[in-house]
């Protein structure tokens, strides 16, 4: 229980997936302009990684790694599918995504109407993938990865959240005319991972 | 300008595509602590951004409109598949210090944008040409932030010693800040500044 204590602690604070690792970025700073967008796309991710994650480290252990096939027959001993790895996981995310997206139009239409815009765009959002890449490297099991994945998600709805909430306020705020938006955007990131960089010395 | 190199020189300061367009951010933050990487990231982004949208862009009438992104996604991921097989073969350590960031260009959004924004609609000579400007807009940033982070991080520049550091009885204080994760965002954030100042159009208005 401990461990897997840590592993969530560890993936929300100190090896946050927005600020230390600047996964998914891009949309980090497009929808940061609003508390409520950010808070939706927040929802959205947390969701997409806890199911993406466990299914790609099904997928990995049992049809990809070397020498995994061998459930199938002892002959396929030595085959080894790792190259795959790419185009798999992210037809596997596109795929989860567009289920989520078709299960929630059906049975609860208030959440859909609440994420509906965010979900496609996570497909392509790099903390989906980038999580399932970390999780093959670091050799994580099936429980693991499973927390593994939401703790990645609040991690970056918190960081997102957070970022939304600072640009609200950075309205009232005289920024030099060169800076204004983007400019004023990357530089409070910048800060807020120095921020959270006072959690890396946290030992779990 | 003839519309074939205004499609090649726009992105590199007028459009660029990290500076004004905000695509393709995170990659282009993670790999930039030295020249290296960056120079192999930059390389590795505008070939898959060349060869994918010449891709896009031939298949572009056979595409039906609903399953589009599936395959987009499909035609990139397979084009990054190669590009990463061949940075293990050749530059070995390269691609380990890289790590996951290689299979981050099928999401890197430049690729997926320039798809969907400009192969689906244009020939593919011209498109090949936009991945090209594009994959050098995206060059410039990088290579510019990796030399800022990688002269004062650890004084040197594409492993040459610049500025000798103080640990190996030199003269300079190294720069710890630079490469920690907040430099880079810092220096995005001038650049942008600095780009700004002499292209005044591209200011935000509040």
């Amino acid at each position: 229980m401990e461990h897997y204590l840590s592993i969530l602690a560890k993936t929300i604070f100190v090896e946050n997936m927005a600020l230390a690792f600047f996964l998914g970025m891009c949309s980090f700073l497009a929808v940061s302009r609003k508390i409520e967008t950010a808070i939706g796309l927040g929802g959205a991710v947390i969701f997409v990684l806890a199911v993406t994650c466990p299914i790609n480290n099904l997928i990995y252990n049992l049809l990809l790694r070397e020498g995994a096939l061998t459930w199938i027959s002892a002959d396929l001993a030595d085959v080894d599918l790792e190259f795959l790895t790419f185009l798999t996981f992210i037809g596997s995310i596109a795929a989860v995504v567009q289920i989520v997206e078709m299960g929630l139009d059906k049975f609860s239409p208030t959440l859909y109407n609440a994420l509906g815009v965010f979900l496609p765009l996570i497909a392509v959002n790099c903390a989906i993938l980038g999580a399932c890449l970390f999780m093959v490297e670091r050799d994580y099991n099936l429980a693991e990865s499973t927390v593994f994945g939401i703790g990645n998600g609040i991690g970056w709805a918190l960081a997102v959240v957070a970022m939304a909430a600072l640009r609200e306020k950075m309205r009232y705020s005289n920024v030099p005319e060169g800076l204004r938006g983007l400019g004023i955007a990357f530089i409070l990131t910048g800060l807020m991972a120095i921020g959270f960089m006072a959690f890396s010395g946290i030992q779990l | 300008m003839s519309k074939a190199s205004k499609t090649v020189l726009d992105p590199l300061f007028n459009d660029n595509p990290i500076a004004l367009q905000v695509l393709g951010v995170c990659s282009a933050l993670a790999v930039t602590t030295k020249i290296e990487t960056a120079l192999v990231m930059s390389v590795a982004v505008t070939l898959v951004l060349i060869a994918s949208n010449a891709s896009i862009s031939a298949l572009r009438n056979l595409i039906p409109p609903s399953i589009r992104i599936i395959v987009q996604l499909v035609i990139i991921a397979s084009l990054v598949i190669i590009v990463d097989q061949v940075l293990k073969a050749f530059v070995y350590e390269v691609s380990k210090q890289m790590s996951v960031f290689v299979g981050l260009i099928i999401t890197n959004c430049i690729v997926m944008g320039r798809a969907e924004g400009f192969a689906m609609q244009n020939g593919v000579k011209l498109s090949m040409l936009d991945g090209l400007g594009n994959g050098l807009g995206y060059s410039v940033i990088l290579l510019v932030v990796g030399a800022f982070r990688e002269l004062f991080g650890s004084g040197s520049l594409y492993g040459l010693q610049i500025l000798k550091p103080v640990t190996e009885g030199g003269f300079y204080q190294t720069n710890g800040l630079m490469v920690l994760a907040p430099a880079a965002f810092f220096l995005i954030g001038i650049f942008i500044w600095v780009l700004r100042t002499f292209k005044t159009d591209q200011v935000e208005a509040e």
